[in-house]
């Protein structure tokens, strides 16, 4: 057994490194932080959304290692030398990631909270390679919830870049 | 959230002995159930036990006898897309793709799914008495409000469901649950895993304490259903609901004959529901409407209704004729294309 070693100066802290947004962190973590508090509060890094902070809602989907999950229902100290990504690690050199050009361009929202868990959900659903048919994409999404009820637009926005890449041509809007 | 210890343990041993030593101690792999449940102060683990490094747990082998193991730590998602599940035992990846979302899916492991825990509003609610939470304070949900809840198998001490897809397929299955303990490992057939409440509801299944679960066989035989299988999951919304009704069916039929019946109920009991006589019925028998009909109504003798569910079981009597009619016509429900045909 493997115990963690307590620091001295917070005793329930424990140490744990990963990668946020490709930035390696090592941090100090009370064992019942969730990966969700850890990322907006220590972090810093808000643009992931705390809904029902049940696993209900999606609003906090991240990527844990390149797979989707619901960060308010993740211990943080389990996610030691794993590679988170949220909304803010999305974009590439200044350029917004193409599903969030879609979601601007299919105006896939109203309030905007659900927005990032959203997008976060669609660039992996792309990535699985299920967004086959909107039937598949209502599936796929529907551990993100939209109460303002844009979904039709959500459907739209994935739609077109699982359309791009199949086509090949994923720069070829705008 | 409530405070708690954390260590990690880095193989079986050493998580059952970290269970062992403290009864109040509890395993966490995927933690989407765990951890909703410590925020609800419905679970207060003094200390969690991260079993989630134990590398043998998270492996899909193939068993000297043609079926397959699968490890505890197997992610729901990736069991679901595994091609010899899904080419092989392909009720079991409907079932699981019938569950949860994607998120949950990825995170939520095999081991985790059939260790869930009711999803009773009154279990949830640490202000109600609940005697699965708090063995004596009684049942709430018997007179108050219980659309989600058994109608089979419950007593006067609890009325609550098993809520896992996952476990509905594994019961029509036959898989067998492998645990390990202070006193070594052992075998469970799967119907045995999980028992009914009687008077110690707050008691899910069959562990002993100090024992986890290492892996779910499933069969060699339970390949046999690989073209005649359904998972028809009813609901109050078309994706991301718990089951009011669920019907697992795999049949194995040979010259307009079926040879072979296996058939369990989700959302109806404490554990997925089967009766032997039922599946005996249409063993034997071309696989008919008469026939579905009779296998439904054993398959529901004694079922009682509450205030709020008593639908569930005309809704169960039409449900199991018509998961038997797509299994026998080789017309699986698509779980991403909700029409049921």
């Amino acid at each position: 057994m493997e115990m963690i070693q307590a620091e001295a100066k917070a005793p329930q802290c424990l140490r744990v490194s990963m990668v946020v947004n490709g930035e390696s962190h090592a941090l100090e973590i009370e064992p019942w932080t969730t990966l969700l508090d850890l990322l907006r509060h220590q972090l810093d890094l808000s643009g992931t959304k705390k809904g029902c902070d049940h696993g209900q809602c999606g609003a906090c989907t991240v990527l844990v290692d390149g797979r989707r999950m619901n960060a308010c229902l993740l211990l943080a100290v389990m996610q030691d030398g794993r590679e988170i990504t949220t909304i803010e690690g999305l974009a590439q050199d200044g350029r917004m990631h193409p599903l969030q050009e879609a979601f601007v361009r299919h105006d896939a929202l109203q309030c905007g909270y659900c927005t990032p868990g959203q997008i976060v959900s669609g660039v992996a659903l792309l990535a699985e390679g299920r967004a086959k048919s909107r039937d598949d994409i209502r599936e796929h999404m529907s551990g993100n919830i939209c109460r303002c009820g844009a979904y039709p637009n959500i459907v739209d926005a994935i739609e077109e870049v699982a359309a791009q890449r199949a086509g090949g041509f994923r720069e070829a809007v705008e | 959230m409530n405070r708690f210890d954390y260590v990690r343990a880095d193989s079986v041993p050493a998580a059952v002995a970290a269970l062992a030593a403290d009864p109040a101690a509890r395993l966490i792999a995927g933690g989407t159930n765990l951890v909703d449940l410590i925020k609800y102060d419905v679970e207060r683990p003094s200390r969690v036990v991260d079993v989630t490094r134990i590398e043998e747990l998270k492996r899909i082998e193939e068993t000297s006898g043609g079926g397959l193991r699968i490890g505890a730590l197997v992610p729901n998602t990736e069991l679901a897309y595994d091609v010899r599940v899904s080419e092989r035992f392909p009720l079991l990846a409907s079932a699981i793709l019938a569950g949860a979302t994607v998120q949950l899916r990825n995170a939520a492991s095999t081991g985790g799914n059939i260790n869930q825990r009711t999803r009773c509003y009154y279990f949830y609610d640490p202000h109600t008495p609940c005697n699965k939470r708090e063995p004596g304070s009684g049942c709430p949900a018997i007179p108050g409000v219980n659309r989600i809840h058994a109608i089979l198998g419950q007593s006067e001490h609890c009325i609550a469901t098993h809520p896992s897809d996952m476990a509905v397929a594994l019961a029509a299955l036959e898989a067998i649950v492998h645990v390990a303990g202070p006193e070594g490992e052992r075998a469970i057939a799967f119907e045995d895993y999980h028992r009914l409440p009687g008077d110690q509801p707050h008691r899910d299944n069959t562990l002993m304490p100090g024992e986890m679960v290492v892996a779910i066989e499933l069969p060699a035989e339970a390949s046999a259903y690989g073209r005649h299988h359904t998972y028809l999951k009813l609901r109050d919304r078309l994706s991301y609901a718990f089951a009011l009704i669920s019907v697992a069916a795999g049949l194995a039929i040979e010259g307009g004959v079926v040879r072979r019946a296996r058939i369990a109920l989700g959302g109806v009991a404490h554990k997925p529901w089967r009766r032997r006589e039922a599946e005996a019925l249409l063993e034997g028998q071309a696989p008919e409407r008469a026939a579905f009909t009779a296998t439904a109504d054993i398959l529901l003798e004694g079922a009682q209704g509450y205030e709020h569910n008593a639908f569930k079981i005309e809704l169960a009597r039409k449900a199991i004729p018509r998961a038997l009619a797509q299994a026998a016509a080789g017309t699986p429900q698509s779980q991403t294309d909700k029409r049921i045909q």
